[in-house]
């Protein structure tokens, strides 16, 4: 156990080096992009004058570097700073919008997940007949159009004729009863998207498992298939499971953007692309960090759940 | 009399299409859809979806650059000055303006007006609201505008206001939707606070996702603001905007996709408003680069579109095709008689020959930042040329950072122009030598005289016949392909009922449908 | 909704009875092992490989096949489906049916290209760190972390702006992207197999590394990367939808689906069909693509039932 300790402090460690390369990465790339911010702001009417006068008072003047310390300084005190563009405080910004994106990550992920373990499981079970291929090819097919063309679907089906809302609009007042039917349409929208990845590598990773000799072993003990599967094998095949449905999280709450711009909801996603183009530099690193401590630490919680399951890496000689 | 003229704005950035018309707006009604100049009636919640904001819009006057923006503003502030439906000049918080000389402009402010916080409006709020734009410090984008105003002061409930030349129509800055009026303290406005003397007061506002406002019961207008509240909701996605409507979650949506419209239309339950402006889409070319430089390679580009195609299949036929005219229909001075250039490729052959050129190959850059189907226009452009021997390779730039990259840097792309209300502001701006935005860097000796000495004649007659002129070198001779003017597109639902008349200056009745327009 | 059913239910017929039509072909023109092994395939996998050969066949033999030329403008705009313009015309009036044949050759040679690329180096990374282990493992790992964290949409757009969007670097960025995912797979399932009692007595017996990945290690990680590959594939077509949704992706007028399914979008609130045919092509390629590989998952694992 104390190795599975020192992993998670290892990779704790190696998560802050990870976020570290990630605010250097976006900070150069959003470098790189051409015009600024205060361009961005002026848009085509900015004058040389003008320009300058808004960059003197942004700061934009600075050398890369100096600016790239001076938010980094801030940012390990806990300050993120103001928006440049609107001066409203980003932790304000921020705050709100990670609600939202956590509530449909998690709203989606709650009908994904054991949607698609479920399927994945009766899927391998069931191998080759009537009910994998059914399945197997109703998940290929909602996974093979693109999101916001799924997103269009299910509201000329369920939003048109007024069963569920096109939009999402939250104010102060809404019931947590009122956010799940709201996000109703999202949340499906992103289930459909996400439960064919998961359910076919559950599928894969147990049917590579069901020849093992072992399995073998327990078939002609005369084990029923269903705990064959169920007992020996899902077991076995839980880490490249826990990989794929950590995958699937992370992207529930980093990815959504083209979701969150159908359905109009208030995320992160719409905020960074927003962001991006308008190269407001200490929102974009704000957004990116958070974006990557859910993946780092996803990917940690798959990391060190994959090891708990697999004895032999439990006790590596 | 004065030109009527308007320094509204020259930002083109934020997909703001098409400016201030002074002139004709053709309203495109079904009759029986019409509403029969109807009394207005109170109540109601108005709600918008319009297919702009950001999250990283801000409160700043001085930095607006979009749809949601400018609605927004025009629901919590009033101006000195606004345009009328007629897209004529009308008070608003100045009662009244005179100048002598043109240099020295004085307004009088409106006494009595309250701000939402309670406070009311002093000359000196006016002062500071103006002198925002302002100053070495400024970071306005009307900035530029203000650089000819040596002072500006109060005196008594006058604002006065002078310029370093005569100006005769100074007035029409004041109208411009940078220019709230908005409390002060120490002769600075407050650039982060929402307070205005608008008809609504603001409620909650989450930048890029929706605005709520209520009616201001103390509203110095009785005849306007007819709604108990307004929702202003930012929804970019065009499929999304349109269900919203459809849905009903929304009563009026902006920018409708033109595919869609007839389908709309045949769906029943809302009204379609087609309005015509003097904006217009175009095509500048590079006139000091090679091989545009000859002005018989430009002419046979000219004859190498289909502009009634590109009206058809790029406006949906919410428009009207343009002869490399800047200056549109809604204009004074129009040149009616101006030789048309239909699709000709043996005119364009013909051109390339007197060039000494068998075929012609450009790039044409083009992205949807420049306006909505610009890389389908160049594509329908590429077609047709082809079959003059012209070969248009098309190449897309992505939207972000399209007007640093591509706009006045590669030699043939696509832009627009938000339409000029006065013929020499249109082409003072984008076709004098030498100008900021002479996006096609065109030098042209005539047309240059020809402009200075236009401002100064007063004699109507020789006017018109001197902008004709100079519209028809720009057309024959000028640097730019303009295939087509375009109109604003806007679905409202059934219920809502708008004035027999609705401006043409800027999008959605000028932004003020959320004052003027009411729930039938 | 029962015409709908009756159409699904033809629909499945039809499929069924031209996978079998082909297999009968196949077995006919094949002999030997390779006979053997058409004989045992499930009547899906047959079709999905008469799917697949039909797409390879329209994506060669498109300027046979197409009626029109590729950037053709034929007539006015969303003409209705009757001859010559049999699917009818897009929203610049060419010919639809053709820009899908045309889409066809474009968009899956596009997608393998990058599919192939991002295998071929996530894999190999991923294998590789897994069986050495130590700090090679330890930075890949860091790196292929870091470039996850960032959305890939995002990640794609910062790329492409910077870089350009001529096809190569599509190909490329999407490729990086997609690699990244193939390499945390590649190495988390050959993670499982390296502590595996005969990669030991392999080690003991001194194979080098090249040969213990590719003899040892590769196939018994095969399955879920073939998995995988089948959906990668398609996930390339929804990358490039993802992109023309931000206004990058393919130079017009090049035809390809992704951006024609986003470029005809809206007409789906009116119960439109059109831009279904394109996302309908993806559908198809991706579930025949997806049956083909469950059938060879189903033969590498071994199981005779």
């Amino acid at each position: 156990m104390a190795h599975v300790w020192r992993m998670i402090g290892q990779r704790l460690l190696f998560g802050l080096l990870t976020l570290f390369i990630i605010s250097v990465v976006i900070f150069g790339a959003t470098e790189l992009l051409p015009g600024d911010l205060a361009r961005e702001l002026l848009g085509q009417s900015a004058t040389p004058e003008t320009l300058a006068a808004l960059r003197e008072q942004l700061g934009l003047n600075d050398p890369a570097p100096l600016r790239y310390w001076n938010w980094l300084t801030s940012a390990l005190q806990g300050d993120f700073g103001v928006s440049m563009g609107n001066k409203r405080p980003i932790a304000d910004l921020i705050a709100a919008r990670l609600g939202n994106t956590l509530f449909l990550a998690a709203y989606a992920a709650a009908m994904a997940v054991p949607l698609s373990l479920l399927l994945g499981v009766l899927a391998a079970l069931w191998r080759n007949s009537i009910f994998d291929r059914a399945v197997n090819a109703m998940a290929l097919t909602s996974i093979s159009f693109p999101e916001f063309f799924v997103a269009y679907i299910l509201i000329v089906w369920l939003a048109q004729s007024g069963v569920f809302p096109s939009m999402v609009r939250f104010s102060a007042s809404t019931t947590f009863g009122d956010r799940l039917y709201m996000s109703f349409l999202p949340a499906l929208t992103l289930t459909l998207v996400v439960t064919a990845h998961m359910m076919r590598m559950t599928r894969a990773a147990i049917i590579n498992l069901l020849a093992s000799p072992y399995i073998e072993m327990a078939r002609l003990k005369g084990i029923s298939p269903w705990r064959i599967v169920v007992r020996h094998a899902v077991p076995n095949a839980l880490a490249p499971i826990i990989n794929v449905v950590a995958l699937n999280l992370a992207y529930l709450i980093t990815g959504v953007v083209v979701v969150e711009v159908v359905f109009v909801y208030p995320g992160l996603g719409q905020l960074m692309v927003d962001a991006v183009s308008n190269r407001d530099i200490a929102v974009v690193q704000a957004v990116a960090l958070i974006f990557a401590s859910a993946y780092v630490l996803l990917n940690l919680l798959a990391d060190v759940l994959s090891t708990l399951s697999n004895p032999r890496l439990m006790h590596q000689r | 009399m004065t030109q009527p003229r308007t320094f509204t704005d020259i930002s083109r950035r934020g997909v703001i299409r098409g400016a201030a018309t002074i002139g004709a707006a053709a309203l495109i009604l079904p009759a029986s859809l019409r509403p029969a100049a109807a009394q207005p009636k109170p109540g109601g919640v108005f709600r918008v979806g319009i297919g702009h904001g950001s999250t990283t819009d801000g409160l700043d006057p001085g930095l607006w650059d979009n749809l949601y923006a400018q609605t927004f503003a025009a629901a919590r502030h009033n101006q000195l000055i606004e345009v009328d439906a007629n897209t004529q000049l009308a008070p608003e918080l100045a009662e009244r303006w005179e100048t002598t000389d043109g240099t020295t402009w004085t307004f009088k402010i409106r006494e009595g007006v309250t701000f939402h916080s309670g406070k009311t409006m002093t000359v000196d709020d006016v002062v500071a609201s103006l002198n925002h734009h302002r100053g070495d410090d400024s970071t306005s984008a009307v900035k530029p505008f203000f650089e000819p105003v040596t002072d500006i002061k109060a005196d008594g409930q006058n604002v006065v206001v002078t310029l370093n030349a005569a100006n005769a129509d100074f007035a029409y800055l004041m109208s411009d939707y940078h220019l709230p009026i908005m409390p002060s303290t120490d002769g600075k406005i407050d650039p982060t606070s929402n307070d205005g003397a608008g008809g609504y007061v603001v409620e909650s506002y989450e930048p890029g996702v929706q605005a709520t406002l209520t009616k201001n019961p103390n509203y110095w207008k009785s005849d306007r603001a007819h709604f108990d509240g307004i929702e202003l909701l930012s929804i970019i996605d065009p499929a999304a905007r349109l269900n919203a409507l459809m849905t009903g979650a929304v009563d009026l949506i902006d920018q409708v996709d033109v595919a869609t419209i007839e389908l709309l239309k045949a769906r029943g339950g809302n009204q379609i408003l087609s309005i015509s402006g003097n904006a217009h889409y175009v095509f500048p070319m590079d006139s000091r680069a090679a091989p545009f430089d000859d002005n018989n390679v430009r002419l046979a580009l000219k004859y190498g579109l289909d502009r009634q195609e590109m009206v058809d299949k790029i406006l949906g036929g919410h428009g009207s095709v343009a002869n490399d005219n800047p200056i549109g229909p809604a204009s004074r001075y129009f040149f009616t008689d101006l030789e048309a250039k239909s699709y000709d490729p043996d005119k364009a052959k013909f051109y390339l020959k007197e060039a000494g050129m068998e075929t012609l190959d450009v790039t044409l850059t083009a992205a949807d930042a420049a306006f909505t189907g610009a890389v389908d226009a160049a594509v329908l452009f590429s077609e047709k040329a082809a079959g003059a021997g012209i070969n248009i390779t098309v190449e897309r730039a992505p939207n972000d950072g399209y007007w640093d990259n591509v706009w006045m840097k590669k030699p043939f792309c696509a832009s627009y122009w938000g339409g000029r209300p006065v013929e020499d502001q249109m082409f003072t701006t984008a076709y004098s030598s030498g100008a900021a935005w002479n996006d096609s860097f065109w030098d042209h000796t005539r047309f240059n005289e020809l402009l200075v000495e236009a401002r100064a004649v007063v004699d109507e007659d020789k006017r018109r016949e001197m902008y004709q002129e100079m519209q028809q070198i720009v057309s024959f001779e000028g640097s730019v392909v303009i295939p087509m003017y375009n109109n604003y597109v806007m679905a409202l639902s059934d219920k809502v009922a708008t004035p027999e008349k609705i401006s043409a200056n800027w999008n959605l009745d000028g932004f003020r449908c959320v004052e003027r327009w009411w729930f039938a | 909704m029962v015409t709908i059913l009756l159409y699904v239910v033809a629909a499945i017929a039809v499929a069924l009875a031209s996978g079998w039509l082909f297999r009968a072909a196949l077995i006919a023109i094949t002999k030997g092992e390779l006979q053997r092994s058409f004989r045992g395939a499930p009547l899906t996998a047959t079709f999905g490989m008469l799917v697949i050969v039909i797409y390879i066949l329209v994506a060669v033999l498109a300027p046979v096949i197409a009626p029109f030329s590729e950037r053709e403008v034929v007539g006015a705009q969303y003409l209705p489906w009757a001859a010559p313009y049999y699917l009818g015309t897009d929203n610049l009036g060419r010919d639809l049916l053709t820009r899908l044949i045309y889409g066809a050759r474009n968009t899956v040679g596009i997608a393998f290209a990058t599919t192939a690329l991002a295998f071929i180096a996530g894999s190999l990374l991923g294998l590789w760190a897994a069986t050495v282990g130590g700090w090679v493992d330890q930075v890949l790992s860091r790196l292929v972390d870091a470039l996850m964290a960032i959305p890939a949409l995002i990640f794609s757009l910062l790329l492409l702006t910077i870089f350009g969007t001529s096809v190569t670097s599509l190909v490329l960025v999407i490729a990086t992207v997609d690699a990244t995912r193939v390499y945390r797979l590649a190495r988390s399932v050959a993670q499982g197999i390296v502590v595996m009692d005969y990669i030991e007595a392999a080690k003991l017996r001194g194979e080098g590394t090249w040969r213990l990945i590719t003899r040892e290690i590769l196939p018994n990680a095969l399955a879920p990367l073939v998995a995988e590959f089948g959906l990668r594939f398609c996930f390339v077509f929804l990358a490039i939808s993802a992109l023309s949704f931000l206004g990058l992706g393919i130079q017009p007028p090049t035809a390809d689906w992704g951006s024609m399914v986003r470029e005809n979008a809206t007409l789906i609130n009116f119960g439109d069909v059109t831009p279904l045919l394109p996302a309908g092509a993806i559908a198809l390629l991706t579930v025949a693509v997806n049956f083909v590989v469950d059938w060879q998952l189903h033969r590498a694992s071994g199981l005779k039932e």
